[in-house]
């Protein structure tokens, strides 16, 4: 039963072996889905690609609704499984930097990385700015060391502070989903009919 | 050699070639069951930026290892028997790497170096928003615990609420402020 390596059933000596397959698949999946492209990427705040969209919410969905089904079939044991931790204050003020630093940057930290690979070079530069700002982080990191460990909530998952069964926010999701691909493709017919600067 | 990506401008008269992409809702899938097929397997999912986390540890052991060692945010990931590049996220970035140049030489996008933007910004303007923009990811991931692929990934489809927080932050900022930069990329 899964967790294969948490429950032994893998030797922890292949951790890394798994770790860069795992990657190559990661990279793979990027790079072919056009996330080596930033403006492939900001086309989702604009409206004229929503790829970012649709690759996204469909891996989100395929996971939730998975994980329940292993769970059902008794093949994992969801109690052994990484959960992230909360951080209340902390998440939203880093999730509002990372907003800046997408539409600014044009990339998240996996995509750039996959796009240094096909020889984007303002994809280096966002990846030599990631190492920057996680350095200057790490040399101010005194100044707002309270601020970053409060807040703590555990842990916790959605069912864990709502109480609501986590099938009901896998359906959720899901229909939430169906309802932006819907949405979205019709906004973006519009939008593309009068953008001439980018290929589609 | 750099070369300066000039294709997008003066795109009016011009027909491209579609780029061959993965159709978006089958690359969905394909992440989805690998987030799945990670947890299954190791218990966690995928993530980014915790490798960039540790080659700045890595490097500032390596350059001033005293400094290092009473830094508070550093000292948990220096330890004596091994670097701190001997980590489980490296090893998963160096594949992300590998997968990327992988597919760029299957569909033939492996190209001269190139640097790719709106023809409404130069090459250096680009450069310089993308270098402003990575740090304030880099600051950002360690405010929030992990970034797109850690957090709102593999956070949400794990249904852990700081996965939740971060997705819609980061997703919910960018629509907020994507008016005030359009003239980067439209």
């Amino acid at each position: 039963m899964g967790p294969l390596i948490p429950n032994g059933i893998i030797g922890a000596g292949w951790d890394f072996v798994i770790a860069i397959l795992i990657g190559i698949a990661f990279g793979f999946i990027l790079e072919a889905s056009g996330f080596s492209s930033s403006r492939n990427i900001t086309g989702v705040f604009y409206g004229y690609n929503f790829v970012v969209l649709r690759v996204f919410f469909t891996a989100v969905i395929v996971a939730m609704v998975g994980l329940l089904y292993f769970d059902y079939f008794g093949w994992i044991d969801l109690s052994k499984i990484f959960i992230l931790p909360t951080y209340l204050g902390p998440m939203l003020v880093g999730g509002v930097i990372m907003g800046f630093g997408f539409i600014i940057g044009g990339f998240c930290p996996g995509t750039s990385i996959a796009a240094v690979a096909i020889g984007k070079l303002d994809a280096l530069v966002f990846t030599i700015g990631l190492y920057l700002g996680i350095g200057a982080f790490s040399l101010a990191f005194p100044l707002f060391e309270n601020f970053f460990n409060s807040g703590n909530l555990g842990n916790v998952t959605l069912t864990d502070v709502t109480g609501i069964p986590a099938h009901w926010f896998a359906f959720a999701f899901t229909v939430i989903a169906l309802a932006a691909f819907w949405g979205t493709i019709i906004i973006e017919k519009r939008v593309r009919k009068n953008i001439t600067e980018y290929k589609f | 050699m750099i070369q300066i990506n000039y294709s997008y401008m003066n795109t009016k008269n011009l027909q491209y070639e579609k780029p061959r992409y993965l159709n978006p809702y089958f690359g969905g899938v394909l992440l989805g069951l690998l987030v799945l097929v990670t947890v299954y397997i190791t218990g966690r999912g995928l993530g980014a930026s915790g490798a960039i986390k540790s080659t700045v540890v890595a490097t500032a052991d390596l350059i001033t290892p005293v400094q290092a060692k009473e830094n508070t945010y550093m000292k948990p990931f220096i330890s004596d028997d091994h670097s701190p590049m001997y980590n489980w996220l490296v090893f998963e970035t160096l594949g992300v790497f590998f997968g990327g140049l992988l597919s760029g030489i299957v569909f033939g996008r492996v190209k001269k170096f190139r640097i790719e933007h709106s023809p409404k910004i130069t090459s250096r303007k680009r450069l310089i928003v993308a270098l402003i923009g990575g740090a304030l990811f880099g600051i950002g991931s360690q405010f929030g615990r992990g970034c797109t692929s850690g957090a709102a990934l593999s956070g949400t489809a794990t249904f852990a609420l700081g996965g939740v927080i971060i997705m819609f932050t980061i997703f919910g900022t960018g629509y907020a402020i994507a008016y005030f930069f359009r003239k980067l990329w439209i």
